[in-house]
């Protein structure tokens, strides 16, 4: 059977700086060959939606210039890096995957990625997503569908899915991606990258263009462990322009990447092995988790009874914050405006109907119901009750192991249009995702293997609040034996 | 780079100004006397006020009125994709002093929620308010009624964001758009809510008057109706006297005057009696206050079924107050107006009426005090106050606060006759110069520096004059009325026109009679 595919790896962050600092590459050369190979490549997959070559390049130059004056580099200088359409900056269209978007230039920029440029990164564009960040599979993009490098008929997951796929076809060494209910984990799973789910308040949300205010999050997508925890260092930290963002100190998330799992608990929760979960990406999680405790870890068998609320309780809670943070859109102060409108009614009902894409009028229409006089206690209040309870879960489980495993994803990537008719089976996507969501917790999708086709199987490690490092520690183990085989 | 000024289509219904919305019910006919008092009012105020922070509630941007159109303004005020509330700490102790000085208890840990509606100034189509958990609740303002003294309760006090202004006149094309204003979006907001305790117009008048009156003394806001920063609401309703339940309510908007509020309010419930008597419904709805043709008019609008959908807002933490805080604003409260009257009153012996006119603001009664405190005689100072000065300001329809004589002359002045260096005469004719010149008293003085007589000679004259032009006066003295002494000093002081030295005047009418 051949597939075709478009993979290719990029080089990694110690690549780029030890090519800079030797002079074998000069920064400006590793930006226009990032072009070089989106050009190639993006027209089947693509990953971006706008480029900004000129900007690039002149950030680029800043970093050969330090480099000639032999000064000291920033971390991650002249490190290509995209960011996904959600994330505002400066001077550049921010369309958040919409067509009431569709014009509209930021003007200003996000904190994670004005991080990212203050550590030297080579900012190459801006990337496809799901319109808001809404979806499993990048097909609610306005702007057309993603394409998944290890597979081109196949979707490469949502709503990052074009800060996957970009990974995964070496058309950036990072990219920046943002998880609300999977929307990280699950791509990365689908396109055999990393990607990490920060905790809730660890990196600034300023910038990010809101789908559900109290589950998103900013988090790096990279080709290894280590080049994510590196950007997920220069990302992370207390943002004064972001009253969530916490205060406490960002630790070096690379100093314990290498110690290994030996003496580590791990737990394994019966509720993420049940019925729905494909027998290739249970046999690849399964085998991954026999070779951990291999390597000396503890697994330990737990519960996280309240899981199978989870699903509907994240539906509750996104779609009714989605509800209010999608009020701007309204074509009054920017954006797409309906032009046929004469009336102040009109013109709001016109210019959000066709300004906005069906699964962000389906959610915009579930969220509201959700707040709605009446409806509100069974609901919106049920929910957040639920949503304490599925916390207290992992705060249990937490108490008796280090990290948590299981799948990231019930299945491989699935195909284009397979589901895009059943916006329940795509809601089942987010199944092993949206639980660290609610719970506020991090986590880590690391490739683990592949099915029988070749596609791309991700394991996802779950930690405790503010335990990034922890959760990045067992990613390395498991990509170390991805290594062996 | 800001998103241009785009002007909106035709208005609908909502957004008409009251001009523009049609008649919908007659003139209300006078309902005579006997009728009216079959009926109580029910009334409740909901007050906004604006704070007076420097920034606004949410942002950095300057909070200042009169401003060019959308200059203060920035991603998280104009609601921009992607920007984040963060709260002002300056207006959490504004809120909170505002809640003490009202009685009100405050929570610990309350909670902000968004409120959803669209309408074109509120740029993120919800107001960041508060609903199920307040800033503050339980609170009451005491007022002076026919009957003595009232106490209404304030329900809650809470804290909110202000929205911008729509602009639907003054463009050549106003007749088919709107044009938005976002400069006031931001701006920190408290609404204060009444308990239905007010049961006439004049004690809504009284008590906006010293909710009024205790927010500008503890600083929190200027409290300007005409430019916005204090706007009233009243939910007013109708029951036949010794009634127990409610009536159906209207919510009266835009009572935006102390001039105004006893005719709206008056004007409500005459409206609703009538529609009682003639064997009508009132209809529960928003009626808007139109002070030019002095009557309301319903909005008609689809207002009443409106679900705001209030949830808690995610993006601001609970706010929850410190001790810290809790112990500067409690270090911020100043003696409050109904304290400060009584206080004044027994230690400057002034009228009730003198206290209320020296507390207009809290300004006024700081400067005559400290004036007062600095003079030899801290009673002369207020004595001044109520013998020569509200006299000239009312006669010249003048404020305190534009007075040409500040509290510190009245000081000066006061001092001078303490010394008994100006007699009376010379005082009078220096305040009116002051008030011709509109300069302050000590340059009227230094300028005029009225002649004294003070040589004992030359007064002993005046009184041997005085003394042999009046016989029949020395009589009465000698025989034992003392106090004639007083119509013998005004004669000399007249024939000194006004300069003999007063207290020298005195001692030597007194010696002479005696003698
Ligand atoms: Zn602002």
């Amino acid at each position: 059977m051949t597939v075709e595919t478009a993979v290719s790896r990029p080089l990694s962050i110690a690549e780029v700086r030890r090519s800079i600092e030797s002079g074998s590459s000069k920064a400006s050369e590793l930006a226009a060959a990032a072009y070089e190979q989106i050009h190639a490549r993006d027209p089947q997959i693509h990953a971006y939606l706008s480029l900004n070559p000129e900007r690039a390049l002149e950030q680029a130059r800043r970093i050969d210039d330090l480099a000639a004056k032999g000064g000291p580099l920033p971390p991650l200088a002249g490190v290509p890096v995209g960011i996904k359409d959600v994330l505002t900056i400066e001077g550049l269209p921010a369309t958040a995957g919409s067509k009431i978007l569709e014009g509209y230039t930021a003007p200003y920029t996000a904190t994670s990625v004005r991080k990212l440029e203050e550590a030297g990164a080579i900012i190459l564009g801006k990337i496809n997503c799901d319109e808001f960040a809404m979806g499993s599979s990048n097909e609610n993009s306005a702007y057309g569908p993603v394409h998944n490098p290890h597979a081109l008929d196949r979707v490469p997951g949502g709503s990052s899915g074009g800060s996957a796929a970009a990974v995964a076809a070496g058309m950036a060494v990072a990219t920046l991606g943002t998880d609300t209910g999977g929307s990280i984990r699950q791509p990365a799973s689908f396109c055999g990258v990393v990607g990490v789910l920060p905790t809730y308040g660890r990196v600034s949300r300023y910038g990010l263009i809101a789908f559900a205010s109290s589950l998103d999050r900013v988090g790096p997508f990279a080709s290894n462990v280590r080049d994510a925890a590196i950007t997920l260092g220069v990302i992370a930290g207390h943002d004064p322009m972001d009253a969530t963002s916490s205060p406490r100190p960002v630790p070096d998330y690379t100093a314990d990447l290498d110690k290994g799992v030996a003496g580590l608990k791990l737990g394994v929760p019966a509720e993420y092995f049940a019925e729905g979960l494909d027998a290739e990406v249970r046999a690849a999680v399964e085998k991954t988790i026999e070779q951990l405790r291999a390597s000396g870890a503890e697994i330990k068998p737990i519960s996280l009874p309240h899981t199978r609320y989870a699903i509907p309780t994240y539906y509750v809670i996104a779609t009714a914050e989605a509800s209010a943070n999608l009020a701007r859109f309204d074509g009054v102060r920017y954006g797409f405006r309906a032009k046929d409108a004469n009336t102040l009614s009109a013109m709001y009902r016109r210019s959000r109907d066709l300004g906005f894409g069906p699964e962000v009028k389906r959610r915009i229409m579930l969220g509201t119901y959700a707040l709605s006089a009446g409806y509100y206690d069974a609901y919106y209040k049920k929910a957040q009750q639920v949503r304490r309870l599925l916390t207290d879960d992992f705060l249990k489980a937490f108490a008796e192991v280090d990290a948590i495993l299981t799948p990231t994803a019930p299945t491989p990537a699935f195909k284009l249009g397979e589901k895009t008719d059943d916006p329940v089976s795509m809601y089942l996507a987010d199944i092993y995702t949206v639980t660290a969501s609610l719970a506020g917790i991090c986590g880590v999708s690391v490739p683990c293997g592949k099915s029988g086709e070749g596609l791309p199987i991700g394991l996802q490690i779950l930690g405790k609040h503010f335990h990034e490092a922890m959760t990045l520690r067992v990613a390395q183990a498991v990509e170390s034996l991805q290594g062996e085989q | 780079m800001l998103p241009q000024a785009r002007p909106l289509p035709n208005p609908d219904s909502r957004l008409s100004s009251a001009a523009k919305i049609k008649l919908s019910m007659a003139t209300t006919a006078s309902v005579p006397p006997e009728i009216l008092a079959k009926y109580e009012a029910v009334i409740g105020l909901e007050v906004h006020v604006q704070l007076l922070t420097a920034t606004k509630a949410f942002c950095g941007c300057a909070n200042q009125f009169g401003a060019p159109p959308n200059t203060n303004v920035c991603p998280v005020c104009l609601g921009l994709p992607g920007a984040l509330p963060v709260l002002n700490e300056k207006a959490v102790e504004y809120a909170t002093l505002a809640s003490l000085a009202l009685n009100c208890q405050v929570r610990d840990r309350s909670i902000f929620a968004r409120k959803n509606y669209f309408y074109p100034d509120l740029p993120k189509g919800y107001q960041i308010s508060q609903y199920d958990k307040p800033l503050a609740e339980h609170g009451w303002i005491e007022v002076p009624t026919p009957a003595g003294t009232k106490r209404i309760g304030i329900t809650r006090l809470h804290m909110e964001e202000d929205a911008g202004k729509s602009l639907h006149d003054g463009f050549p094309d106003s007749a088919t758009r709107t044009y938005v204003d976002l400069n006031r979006c931001g701006t920190p907001l408290i609404e204060i809510v009444s308990e239905p305790d007010i049961r006439t117009p004049d004690e809504a008048y009284e008590y906006l008057t010293r909710l009024k009156e205790i927010l500008l003394f503890t600083g929190v806001s200027d409290c300007n109706m005409e430019e916005g920063s204090l706007r009233c609401d009243a939910n007013v309703s109708v029951r036949l006297r010794g009634a127990e339940k409610f009536g159906t309510k209207a919510e009266v908007k835009n009572v935006n005057s102390f001039r105004f509020i006893r005719a709206a309010l008056e004007y409500e419930i005459e409206r609703q009696i009538e529609i009682i008597e003639s064997g009508g419904r009132v209809v529960q709805e928003s009626r808007l206050w139109n002070a030019n043709e002095g009557r309301t008019y319903s909005m008609r609008s689809k207002e009443q079924a409106h679900d705001y959908r209030y949830f808690p807002e995610p993006d601001l933490p609970p706010l929850v107050l410190t001790a810290r805080l809790k112990e500067e604003v409690v270090k911020l409260m100043p003696e409050l107006p109904e304290a400060r009257r009584k206080r004044m009153i027994a230690e400057y012996e002034i009228t009730e009426q003198d206290a209320q006119t020296l507390t207009a603001t809290r300004s006024l009664a700081d400067q005559f005090e400290s004036a007062a405190r600095a003079a030899k005689n801290p009673k002369r100072v207020a004595n001044l106050v109520q013998s020569e000065l509200t006299s000239r300001l009312k006669a010249r329809c003048l404020e305190l606060e534009q007075s040409p004589i500040t509290m510190k002359g009245i000081a000066f002045a006061a001092d001078l006759a303490e010394e008994g260096k100006l007699s009376s005469k010379q005082l009078k004719q220096l305040f009116d110069s002051a008030f011709e010149s509109g300069e302050d008293f000590p340059a009227v003085y230094e300028r005029e520096k009225p002649q004294q007589i003070t040589d004992p000679a030359a007064i002993e004259k005046m009184i041997d004059e005085v003394i042999a032009a009046n016989p029949k006066q020395v009589e009465q003295y000698r025989g034992g009325k003392k106090t004639v002494a007083a119509f013998f000093v005004g004669q000399v002081m007249k024939l000194s026109k006004g300069q003999a030295n007063p207290a020298l005047l005195n001692e030597l009418v007194t010696k002479k009679l005696d003698g």
